[in-house]
């Protein structure tokens, strides 16, 4: 008895943390409409500064918890300057980009962090008067649990006097609910921002701070918190704070409770949390039905057109040189090449969805998935090559209609984020399951059957499957199937009167990128020889989407040439130790200068020419 | 500066307003002096609403020049136009669904304007009595009719000099728009000068000065409303 009380009360002091991240994301959210992804890395900055501040202050109390509230201020400053110098001068860019900008701000806080607090994980000060333990029923719990469990409905408290009796929260609730009209009273919504920014951040700062004795600092803090902040966040309704708090409460017991039923994977219990509430609630325990005018399709505006006589005449020249190229390259350049192509068929069935409406955070669970499947077959039944390719698409193809099962009821910003919590959820299995799929060190020894071994050979095997593969996407997206798609992104509410069972639709288009990912994927692991669990990591759903938009969302060259230089410039930039500080920042460059992506500012700029 | 110049409020001269490629006004030109209500008359699509939220600078337009109390604000942000002392009733209304009377009031708060008595939640239930008595309640509760009062009434705490509505009688039932009329009488026996969006020329000829008649984004007619031409009415607004 005494075992399952304080199992409760574990989960009720993990809740806490969780709370404050997804209730500041929630926050932010609401006023900004920005789905903040450097939230979670926030949440990590908040732990290792309290680390520091707390290492450096004196001993004691006081000084212990005066760290704490410093750091949480600290990432409150930390976000202010984010706001003011990056997302300001996004917010009329399409969401897609400014999500783009934050996840630019993740890989960077990655590597600064690993440079100013380095790679090994840190064990966190206990806090001092609280180091014991208590006994309930013969079962100890340490003190500073109670702590944790005192400190998030304080929090949610303070927030709720906040937001309903202050004229600064009268302001804030608003603004939620239509920020021109409440600029239109005189409101200044810049400085809303940055104060509604500043406290969001603040308590993600906070959340990682107090659990620093508790759960100490480590780099994979980030984007498992932002994975599991949104989980919160969808489940308890987008906004809604007390939702959010019984959500974490939710969460927190299944993570205590599920580690004895399902040690793999507490991630996967998540999942299921998340799965049976939006099959019965789709906005949430305590959502509200979206208004139509925030889910606006961001890539609407174009019309795209099948490709003109110089477009074509174009694409034979590339086919042409892709055919005579292992005449004039090395072997180093036949790989790199296997690998663009590769990813230009995982662009392609990123962008064929986005064409949908659909923009998923992730796809790397079905690159990945592909990977694996293939890997899998191969590792425990020996599967020949060819059936290992054969079976990874369906295999993913059915991981989609899955996952797509869910995600298809919600739309816009909630889907993006239903879609990257399920990958996160996918690379949790794959990454603890170590017994079955090899964990952290993955499978090795995956090569391709003996006639496709040559470099050259596989080369020209991946070039017909991804030149096939790229062509029937493109096939379909001009077939009527392709334009109800469009008009789904368009107009869904339209195309829902007019008798199309949209959800129907874009399920099925859901379940055939996967398809096309999986191919992609077990052709991959082939190339490769090996997979890992990073093929699954949200980093690698984010590489697609920045392939796609470096192309430029607008034109069907653009997923095939942002892979190829997103690729090129990965290949090139890797070999340096802070990698990703780079990459973080190219991202948002980028994003801050070429909003259309590169092949839609060259479309622009050149677009006459190639038409007819 | 010029004698004429201290009464003229509100002057727009070859305003141009695009939405992406597409051109919704021309050349707009309008006036509203210190104490006058005026109407945009014009059928729907005509560019009533684009000419208002272009003013309050909602919408950005593309040049033109746009001047309240003898100041440019064609560029301000909302808010900034807000502060100045112009106050905007939208066509949707837009009231805050889920923040009770009182709060959508505090939302519309702004610092008192000197000369102006200053309006407050009491005075403005002495207007609206019937906001008064569900001071408590959410936004989204309320009537057609008390949402529209509920929005004069919270743009009339930001204490405006000249206020825009764009098309206040729309939807209303005969009661209240007869309600409506005294109230914007009332307001501008008080020295509020306005700029009305209409359909409903009856209501127009009760409340208004003069009149602008608006087709196809441009300004096509101006009169003062009792002289307006029934021809050129229905040759431009009229179904
Ligand atoms: N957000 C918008 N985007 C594109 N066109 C618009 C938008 N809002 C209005 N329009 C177009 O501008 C024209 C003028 O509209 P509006 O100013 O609302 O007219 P009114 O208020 O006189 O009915 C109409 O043709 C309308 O279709
Ligand atoms: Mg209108």
């Amino acid at each position: 008895m005494g075992f399952y009380l304080v199992q409760f009360l574990t989960g009720l002091s993990d809740a806490s943390a969780l709370f404050l991240v997804a209730c500041g994301l929630s926050l932010i959210f609401g006023v900004l409409r920005i789905v903040n992804l450097a939230h979670g890395s926030f949440y990590m900055l908040g732990a290792y500064i309290a680390f520091s501040l707390i290492a450096y202050l004196p001993q004691g109390a006081f000084f212990f918890w005066t760290g704490i509230l410093l750091a949480a201020l600290i990432v409150g400053l930390v976000g202010v300057i984010l706001e003011v110098f990056l997302l300001r001068r996004l917010y009329s860019a399409p969401e897609l980009f400014i999500l783009f900008a934050t996840f630019g701000v993740v890989l960077m806080v990655q590597d600064l962090s690993r440079w100013l607090f380095g790679a090994e994980d840190i064990l966190g000060q206990m806090a001092p008067g609280l180091e014991g333990s208590i006994d309930i029923m013969g079962t100890l719990l340490p003190q500073y649990d109670i702590a944790l469990i005192v400190i998030a409905p304080l929090i949610l408290v303070g927030l709720w006097l906040l937001l309903n009796r202050t004229r600064w929260g009268i302001l804030v609730r608003a603004a939620t609910e239509d920020r021109e009209m409440s600029s239109a009273l005189g409101v200044n919504q810049t400085w809303l921002f940055t104060t509604v920014f500043f406290l969001g951040s603040c308590l993600a700062g906070l959340g990682g701070a107090v659990q620093l004795p508790k759960g100490g600092a480590n780099l994979l803090m980030d984007l498992n918190m932002i994975a599991a902040a949104f989980v919160i966040v969808v489940v308890g309704g987008m906004g809604s704070i007390p939702g959010a708090y019984l959500a974490s409460v939710i969460i927190g017991q299944l993570n205590s409770f599920g580690v004895l039923i399902f040690p793999q994977s507490t991630l996967f219990l998540m999942f299921l949390a998340m799965a049976v509430v939006l099959t019965i609630r789709p906005h949430g325990l305590f959502g509200e039905i979206e208004a139509e005018e925030h889910a606006a399709a961001q890539t609407a505006g174009t019309v795209l057109k099948p490709a003109s006589k110089k477009v074509r005449l174009l694409g034979l020249i590339l086919l042409i040189l892709i055919f005579v190229l292992p005449v004039f390259v090395g072997q180093f350049t036949l790989v790199l090449m296997t690998e663009i192509a590769l990813f230009a068929l995982v662009s392609m069935s990123l962008y064929f969805l986005m064409t949908g409406g659909m923009v998923t955070f992730g796809h790397a669970a079905f690159f990945g998935g592909g990977a694996y499947s293939a890997a899998l077959l191969v590792h425990h039944l020996q599967t020949p090559m060819e059936l290992a390719i054969f079976f990874a698409p369906l295999a993913v193809g059915l991981l989609a209609l899955i996952i797509g099962w869910f995600c298809v009821r919600l739309s816009g910003v909630y889907f993006a984020i239903l879609t990257l919590a399920f990958a996160q959820i996918c690379w949790s299995v794959v990454f603890q399951w170590a017994e079955f799929t090899g964990g952290d060190d993955g499978l090795l020894t995956i090569w391709p059957s003996k006639w496709a071994s040559e470099k050259i050979v596989f080369y020209y095997l991946t070039m017909v499957l991804c030149i096939g593969g790229i062509l029937l996407l493109r096939f379909f997206i001009f077939t009527p199937f392709g334009y109800t798609m469009r008009a789904c992104r368009d107009s869904a509410l339209r195309v829902d009167s007019i008798g199309i069972n949209l959800r129907r639709h874009q399920w099925l288009a859901f379940a055939i990128a996967g398809v096309f990912a999986g191919l992609a994927g077990g052709v991959y692991v082939f190339s490769k020889g090996s997979v890992f669990p990073d093929e699954m990591a949200i980093p690698r759903s984010f590489d697609f989407l920045f392939m796609v938009l470096l192309g430029g969302v607008e034109t069907l060259f653009g997923p095939v040439a942002g892979s190829a230089a997103y690729t090129w410039l990965h290949d090139k930039i890797a070999r340096f130790d802070f990698w990703q500080l780079a990459i973080g920042c190219i991202f948002i460059f980028l994003v801050v200068a070429f909003p259309r992506g590169i092949a839609g500012s060259v479309h622009n700029r050149f677009g006459k020419f190639f038409e007819d | 500066m010029p004698a004429d110049s201290q009464d003229i409020m509100l002057k727009v001269e070859g305003l141009n307003t695009f939405y992406g490629k597409a051109q919704i006004l021309f050349d707009m030109v309008l006036e509203v002096k210190r104490g006058e209500v005026n109407v945009l008359l014009g059928r729907n699509g005509a560019g009533k609403t684009t000419t208002l939220k272009s003013i309050m600078g909602i919408v950005a337009p593309k040049s033109g020049t746009i001047t309240f109390k003898g100041k440019a604000i064609n560029g301000l942000p909302p808010f900034k136009t807000c502060a100045l002392g112009l106050g905007y009733v939208p066509e949707d209304r837009r009231i805050f669904s889920r923040l009770s009377i009182l709060e959508n009031f505090e939302v519309g708060k702004q610092t008192p304007r000197e000369g102006l008595e200053p309006w407050t939640p009491e005075r403005l239930f002495e207007l609206f009595p019937n906001l008064g008595e569900r001071r408590h309640h959410a936004g989204g509760t309320l009537s057609g009719g008390e949402q529209q009062m509920l929005t004069i009434a919270r743009t009339l705490m930001g204490n405006p000099e000249m206020i825009i509505l764009d098309e206040p009688s729309e939807g209303l039932a005969p009661v209240i728009v007869e309600q409506l009329a005294q109230t914007i009488q009332r307001l501008k026996s008080e020295g509020v000068s306005m700029l009305l969006a209409e359909q409903n020329l009856n209501f127009a000829r009760t409340v208004c000065d003069r009149a602008y008649i608006v087709y196809l984004g441009r300004t096509h007619h101006e009169s003062a409303i009792d002289n307006l031409s029934q021809q050129a009415y229905e040759k431009y607004c009229a179904l």
